[in-house]
């Protein structure tokens, strides 16, 4: 069963009345319980693809299926829902509100999900604790390391048990061996069957993944199966 | 580590609480906004809190003084009303005033004309203020603001008069212009600490009066000196101080409530004859009662509260288009964290929610930092004239729902633009 269909997706901007292609019909099918990275070089693509399969962004054509249900044709706010309900996003940059505690980053997808005062209080100290940082609960972005700070957006990912976990260079602002932590929490998120869709360009991040998508020109290069 | 996808989902979703949380969410954002730009709000804020400020404080000392007014006017015996020459109280330029100059003195043959014929009137008294100073008596001496009044014995009722010892005027003393006078209460005691007043003499710019009754102390006197007054036949009164420049009042008791208005009819008929008043001319004198004087006092504060309705808005316009333009420099600022909310799940209207929230926040505290100070300065007055403080309930809720009209208005051009940003671009933006 899949959970993530592309179907000859296409999407083109508008830059100084210069169309740029930014994808060219691409069609891939993403499996539950997959870990997959997608690969490729700056201006390749591989952030629009993101930006689609995050349904931050939505095709010029093409079909998007995500968990059986057509993306491709929905609203803003229809968007803005599966986003909260289907997708937990990871940044690079962290992404965390800056004058927002800990607790509160976690807990705010579920206040988009109108989820009662005592169960996001339930669910997110579950999350925080998951990440194992149960004790940092009070703290802001700024008091704690950037491990810490990427493990509290991890546990705003997961607070809503999102179909897809999309990770944008998730190391690319850590040092190797706090990169190395969060990417053995993926693999551990992985393990628990979480579907996990990894973006960067480094071949070693890239290596935790199971499976590896190339792309270049807004074309799929290449897409191997590993170990 | 927690619980795999593919586990059903358990939680449960009230939409009603959504909106309860959003709410409180943005509350505590936007005073955590707040709180992070102390300077940069306290300044924006003060352009609200001047606007409800004014507001609240015109409207607190026009409260005090109505209460201050009627706490006047309650002197007046019930179902009574006063002619005289002058109005109680006008707000004109000197047109008007020297129409008023320009009447007919009211005289004691008018006055006593008007005695004769208002057959509707319980009572008529007349009535003239003579003079204000010092009264001695040989124990003691009062400070210099004693009032002389000159009466009739038909002022008495009309006036809430009532002689708790001795007796008041009568007809007798009036017409022989008699040497007597009737002290206030709080006077009688300052002059005669010691026993009855009653047979003694006192020193009243100069002439010795025999003191032939006192007056029952009026309720609680908030002024102090609703007491401090001595009363003599206005006979003798005008023979003292001059009849020719003085003007009388007149005060009319009608039988009842129900009798008021022909009695004020007949009155007015009776006066207009003797004045010589052409049929359709208007009145040459002024008759108002307890009520009228509170009508006119209304419609003056009316054009007050205009102007103060005028300037305030003109404020609280000013100080919105502040708030809208600090709102759109926090949308700026926070780019990006409008596009962290949207790629967690956000809708543009949870986004518009929360600015329009942080913009009524914003206009909130610094209208009830207004509203406390406006209560506060308008309550000056009320210290001023020694009357309780008022807290004017309504025009807090008025001048409150101000601050959140002004909120929403100026804040939603931000907010929407906030809600309209691209969540891709928000979330690059440095």
């Amino acid at each position: 069963m899949s959970l993530i269909h592309l179907e000859k997706v296409t999407r083109r901007y508008q830059m100084g009345g210069e169309t740029i292609h930014a994808l060219r019909e691409v069609s891939f099918t993403i499996a539950r319980g997959e870990y997959v990275a997608i690969m490729g070089p700056s201006g390749s693509g591989k952030s629009t693809l993101m930006n689609i399969i995050g349904c931050l962004d939505t095709a010029t054509s093409g079909t998007y299926v995500l968990n059986d249900v057509n993306v491709s044709e929905m609203d803003d706010n229809q968007l803005a829902e599966v986003r909260n309900k289907e997708i937990g996003f990871v940044f690079q940059t962290f992404n965390l509100l800056p004058r927002a505690n800990a607790f509160h980053n976690v807990e705010l997808p579920l206040i988009y999900a109108g989820i009662s005062a005592e169960e996001r209080r339930r669910v997110t100290v579950e999350a925080l604790t998951s990440v194992g940082l149960a004790d940092r609960m009070t703290h802001k972005p700024n008091e704690m390391s950037g491990g810490q700070r990427q493990r509290v957006a991890v546990a705003r990912a997961l607070v809503n048990h999102p179909s897809i976990l999309l990770a944008d260079e998730p190391t690319g602002n850590l040092d190797t061996k706090t990169g190395e932590e969060i990417m053995g929490v993926f693999e551990e998120l992985s393990r628990q069957g979480n579907t996990i869709i990894l973006v960067t360009h480094e071949e070693d991040i890239a290596r935790h993944a199971r499976r590896i998508v190339r792309i270049r020109d807004g074309l799929i290069a290449s897409d191997e199966a590993r170990r | 580590m927690t619980a795999p996808a593919t586990q059903p989902r358990v939680v449960r979703r009230y939409p009603g609480s959504l909106l309860l949380a959003e709410i409180k969410e943005s509350f505590f954002m936007a005073m955590g906004a707040l709180a992070a730009h102390k300077l940069r709000s306290a300044l924006t804020l003060l352009g609200v809190l001047v606007g409800v400020f004014s507001i609240i404080v015109v409207m607190t000392a026009m409260r005090v003084l109505q209460r201050n007014i009627e706490n006047d006017l309650s002197r007046l015996g019930s179902q009574t009303f006063q002619i005289r020459k002058w109005p109680a109280v006008y707000f004109g330029g000197p047109e008007g005033f020297e129409k008023f100059w320009r009447r007919k003195n009211i005289t004691l043959a008018q006055g006593r004309a008007v005695m004769d014929k208002a057959t509707l009137a319980l009572n008529v008294g007349l009535e003239s203020n003579f003079w204000s100073g010092e009264v001695s008596s040989r124990y003691d001496k009062s400070p210099p603001n004693v009032g002389l009044i000159g009466a009739t014995p038909g002022g008495f009722p009309a006036r809430n008069w009532i002689i708790g010892e001795g007796r008041g005027l009568n007809d007798t003393d009036v017409d022989s212009a008699k040497d007597v006078c009737i002290l206030g209460y709080r006077l009688a005691t300052l002059l005669f600490p010691l026993g009855s007043a009653l047979g003694e003499r006192v020193k009243i710019d100069g002439i010795n009066y025999t003191v032939i009754g006192v007056l029952e102390e009026k309720g609680a006197a908030l002024g102090g000196d609703q007491d401090n007054f001595a009363v003599i036949p206005l006979t003798t009164g005008l023979n003292r101080y001059g009849a020719i420049w003085r003007s009388l009042s007149i005060l009319v008791q009608a039988r009842d409530q129900a009798a008021y208005d022909d009695t004020v009819e007949q009155v007015r008929g009776i006066l207009r004859a003797i004045r010589k008043v052409q049929p359709g001319a208007e009145d040459d004198f002024e008759v108002f009662s307890n009520d009228s004087l509170i009508e006119q006092f209304k419609n003056f504060t009316f054009t007050v509260r205009i102007g103060v309705a005028v300037i305030s808005s003109i404020a609280l316009v000013a100080a919105g288009i502040g708030i809208m333009n600090i709102m759109l420099v926090s949308v700026t600022e926070r780019t990006r964290e409008i596009g962290i909310r949207r790629a967690i799940g956000a809708k543009k209207r949870n986004i518009m929610t929360q600015f329009i929230m942080e913009a009524i926040v914003l206009c909130e505290v610094g209208g009830a930092i207004g509203v406390a100070l406006g209560i506060a300065g308008g309550n000056l007055t009320a210290y001023f004239f020694e009357v309780p403080p008022v807290i004017p309930l309504d025009w807090v809720m008025i001048g409150l729902l101000i601050c959140s009209v002004v909120g929403i208005v100026f804040g939603t051009y931000p907010a929407f633009k906030a809600a309209n940003l691209d969540p891709i671009d928000s979330l690059r933006y440095e």
